[in-house]
């Protein structure tokens, strides 16, 4: 018994009980299946895992009492609250505004669900895990997840509702302004690998330097910078704090998502759940060595677990960043993208180009090939940082006592 | 093979005419979206993968949100366009430009070599080699095609700046 290829061996026996002109279609049947099962689950404890955090972060206990439905004194440590939740969104009464377009008001959150699931059909989950193998990978990646702009635009505009709208243009503005530099930050990598295709990047950062430093792009200092960029793009792009403001459920009124009751709101938080899970795999993939193993004589383990036990730390990462960052002003939100993470992004690329130019430097060579690379991307972060902060002073806060 | 041809078409022509026919100019940029994916699906209908992949991340993504942000920018409150019989003028010239698009499409693909077979669903021709390409023999192509879109900016930025101190509260 192979624990790395017993999910394979699972599909294939499935597969080979149906007659052969069903199983194509029952393998990818299968594959959606189970990706639907594992990322529906994986939502569910991710929202549960987040409340209980948060709770912890502001000093509180979090959800703990609901239990399981004829077993009320088992409690669970409130592990089945998603559960509840989900009856308690399907129950709730689904209210749509008379002068709403019913049409787009209804195909919004169905079509925002859809596509923010697309990402992960090229998902490298293992060494032999790949739901489709496509040479544009990345590409596909991307192109599933801009029609979810569109979505929220539909949600705005469908709502027929003015701070709707008026609240979907500023999400869009931050969506676009974010494209910018998650899409440049990932360019490095397809540059330095010389392939689009998940599988092949994943691959190419195989090995150890001493059987213990893995050579994942994270540890190069373009590769840090790009995935620095990444990360942040990332927090802008799936909409959380601190970038969180087109919803800002205390200020504004959920924003575009105003007129969305029970169950459509749901599938808006699961969509952005979604969305944030889809690209921290990329994220694992492109920067922490996607399903390798950190150390040699760690490789026992199968490689999906540690995808998804990386892809447990980066979610973690974004739930302690929600803990503990303020929300920034729309006018911070767009310049920190324009001013700051575009231009390093920019100079990141020739970072790339400049590293995968000199793969034969060797000896001393290589002091100096990192020497090169950590220093364009360290001075401009410090110059550009310096000038971008002159004559700005701390917030002051002109109606709460100090 | 054939089929899904078939239904692909009739999606892009469904979509495109409800566009022309809709009174609402929001739903007609929207059905215009369904068009351009349509058109996606095609290429990747015919094998080119990553032809078909720009295209949706291109116009799905990107050129659906100009079309949206122009539409709502430009028209306070009201987004039904009149579609009533305006001027006489203003249907020969539209004839006209229409006619003259159609025959140049129509001359550029009566004039290229058209290949029968039906195409492999898996691409021929890697992004690598289609890379290498734009790269080699077809760079000057991609070069002007950078500065057209880097001047097409410049004269946005200019267009659009306006020169006044700014108070941020």
């Amino acid at each position: 018994m192979n624990l790395e290829t017993l999910p394979l061996q699972l599909r294939d026996a499935i597969v080979g009980l149906f007659p052969p002109a069903l199983q194509w279609s029952v393998h990818h049947v299968l594959s959606i299946t189970v990706i639907l099962t594992v990322f529906g689950l994986f939502f569910a404890f991710t929202t549960i895992a987040e409340r209980k955090l948060l709770a912890r972060v502001q000093n509180r206990l979090g959800p703990n009492r609901s239990g399981l439905p004829w077993f009320r004194q088992l409690k669970l440590w409130g592990l089945t609250q998603p559960f509840a939740d989900a009856i308690k969104a399907f129950t709730k009464e689904d209210v749509v505004p008379a002068a709403a377009d019913k049409v787009l008001h209804f195909l919004a959150p169905v079509l925002i669900v859809a596509f923010s699931l697309l990402g992960f059909a090229v998902l490298p989950f293992g060494r032999h895990l790949i739901p489709v193998e496509l040479d544009a990978a990345l590409l596909y990646f991307f192109a599933a997840g801009a029609a979810t702009e569109l979505a929220i635009f539909m949600a705005g505009w469908g709502s027929r509702n003015k701070y709707s709208l008026l609240a979907a243009m500023r999400a869009l503005a931050q969506l676009i302004s974010y494209e910018l530099p998650l899409l440049l930050s990932v360019v490095p990598v397809v540059m330095v690998c010389g392939t689009l295709s998940t599988k092949e990047i994943a691959l190419a950062q195989g090995g150890w330097t001493f059987g213990v430093l893995p050579h994942w792009h994270v540890f190069t200092p373009w590769g840090l910078a790009a995935f620095l960029i990444f990360l942040v793009a990332t927090l802008a792009e799936s909409n959380r704090s601190p970038f969180d403001l087109p919803e800002a459920e205390s200020e504004l009124i959920a924003g575009h998502l105003t007129e969305y009751s029970g169950f459509k709101y749901a599938l808006f938080f699961m969509a952005e759940y979604f969305g944030l899970t889809a690209l921290s795999g990329l994220g694992v993939t492109l920067f922490l060595g996607g399903w390798q193993a950190p150390c040699a004589f760690l490789e026992f383990i199968p490689s999906y677990l540690w995808f998804m036990l990386k892809l447990v730390g980066m979610i973690v990462f974004f739930i302690w960043v929600r803990g503990t960052l303020l929300r920034l002003r729309i006018d911070q939100l767009t310049r920190l993208s324009w001013k700051f993470l575009v231009p390093l992004a920019l100079l990141n690329l020739g970072n790339g180009a400049f590293w995968a130019l000199t793969t034969d430097w060797t000896g001393p060579l290589a002091l100096a090939r990192w020497a090169i690379s950590a220093a364009i991307v360290i001075v401009p972060f410090v110059l550009l940082g310096r000038q971008l902060t002159t004559g700005q002073t701390t917030r002051t806060y002109r109606y709460a006592p100090s | 093979m054939i089929l899904a041809l078939i239904i692909i078409a009739l999606v892009i022509l469904g979509a495109s005419a409800a566009a022309m026919l809709s009174r609402n100019l929001i739903h007609s940029a929207l059905l215009l979206v369904v068009a351009w994916a349509g058109i996606a699906a095609f290429y990747l209908w015919a094998g080119a993968e990553f032809v078909a992949f720009a295209q949706a991340l291109i116009y799905v993504g990107a050129v659906s949100m100009i079309v949206l942000f122009a539409v709502l920018l430009t028209r306070q409150g009201a987004t039904a366009a009149p579609v009533e019989f305006d001027s006489w003028r203003r249907a020969v010239l539209g004839l006209m430009v229409a006619g003259g698009v159609m025959g140049v499409m129509f001359g550029a693909i009566m004039g290229s070599p058209l290949d029968g077979r039906i195409a492999s669903p898996t691409p021929t021709i890697t992004v690598k080699q289609l890379g290498l390409l734009l790269m080699g023999p077809y760079a000057p192509a991609l070069l002007i095609v950078g500065v057209l879109l880097t001047v097409a900016l410049l004269g946005a930025i200019v267009i659009a700046a306006v020169d006044k101190s700014e108070e941020t509260p």
